[in-house]
């Protein structure tokens, strides 16, 4: 195997694995952290509530996207 | 005191999952192209596994800032644990087929039965398959390991919930081979799931500047909320679901 496509597969496994058919969760999760550190950043107090809430939606709609209607 | 039990739990869980997943392959591949190939692949896997701990552990501790540390690992946690989380509630509530370790475990028998047997030594098939076998679901324990005891900083606790895990499920289930269904995988699927967001949570929120009521008895508060979420989301769903199936 040569090193491009070692490095392909390397990347292609990664992606897979915390990418993978949820893309939604992946994306959501850096969106909310991002968000969290912008605000703590600009020294806007976060409160206790807002990252469990945030993730809490993220996880409910991801489900609504994976389930199957009745 | 209450982070150092909520860390060895869930990499036990996460390693117990992962365990009967890869002793499934492991069992097909010594059943079918001999003990000997099976049982190398494996433990060569395992020693690659634990290498990668070994290095990349301490290098880590060392070279990133705790803050950088607990964002990046707290963010890797959130993205597997709401993966599990997704998949594990979804199968509860009917709306996805629970994985029947028993059907793959035919499956895979029948797959490598068919295929040619060196006449003599070791049979590069058995080999290759048990070690990627316990390679790819090692992976995701690495990760666990690695995740949960950098940020909790006892990642020796880590370490040995994992490897407690892996002599438990492993000792149990090569003697009871054929009963790998009866493991409750959905239901540890989904306690590690619940941990593995808490702590999620509680470490990139550290990281960003969250200042959590309490300090590690939080993670309690976490868990509870996460768990009766869970249970609210498992029950709404279950109710509008199709037949649950069976992943064969």
């Amino acid at each position: 195997m040569t090193a491009p496509r070692l490095l392909s597969a390397f990347g292609r496994f990664w992606w897979e694995f915390i990418v993978g058919d949820t893309p939604e969760l992946a994306l959501g999760v850096a969106l909310v952290v991002l968000a969290a550190w912008g605000l703590a950043a600009a020294k806007v107090p976060i409160g206790a509530a807002l990252l469990p809430v945030a993730l809490l939606l993220l996880l409910t709609a991801s489900l609504w996207r994976g389930r199957r209607p009745g | 005191m209450t982070a150092t039990l909520l860390v060895a739990l869930a990499v036990f869980g996460a390693c117990a999952v992962e365990t009967v997943e890869a002793l499934t392959i492991v069992l097909a591949a010594g059943l079918t192209r001999g003990w000997r190939s099976a049982l190398e692949g494996s433990a060569l896997a395992v020693v690659v596994l634990a290498a990668v701990v070994a290095a990349l552990g301490p290098a880590l501790i060392h070279l990133v800032p705790i803050a950088v540390l607990r964002v990046v690992v707290g963010s890797l946690l959130l993205v597997l644990g709401l993966q599990w989380l997704r998949k594990a509630i979804l199968r509860a509530s009917g709306h996805k087929p629970k994985h029947d370790e028993d059907a793959i475990y035919q499956r895979e028998v029948a797959r490598l039965s068919g295929l040619p047997r060196p006449a003599t030594g070791r049979d590069a098939t058995g080999f290759v398959i048990a070690f990627k076998g316990v390679l790819l679901e090692g992976t995701e324990v690495v990760m666990i390991v690695l995740t949960l005891g950098l940020s909790s900083g006892r990642l020796e606790v880590a370490a040995l919930g994992a490897l407690a895990a892996v002599l438990v499920v492993g000792t149990v289930g090569a003697l009871v081979a054929r009963q790998l269904s009866e493991v409750p995988e959905n239901a540890l699927k989904l306690g590690v799931g619940l941990m593995l967001v808490t702590f999620g949570t509680f470490w990139a929120g550290e990281g960003v500047g969250v200042r959590w009521p309490g300090a590690d008895l939080f993670l309690l508060g976490l868990l509870a909320l996460y768990g009766v979420a869970t249970w609210a989301l498992v029950s709404y769903l279950g109710r509008e679901s199709p037949r649950p199936e069976v992943l064969a």
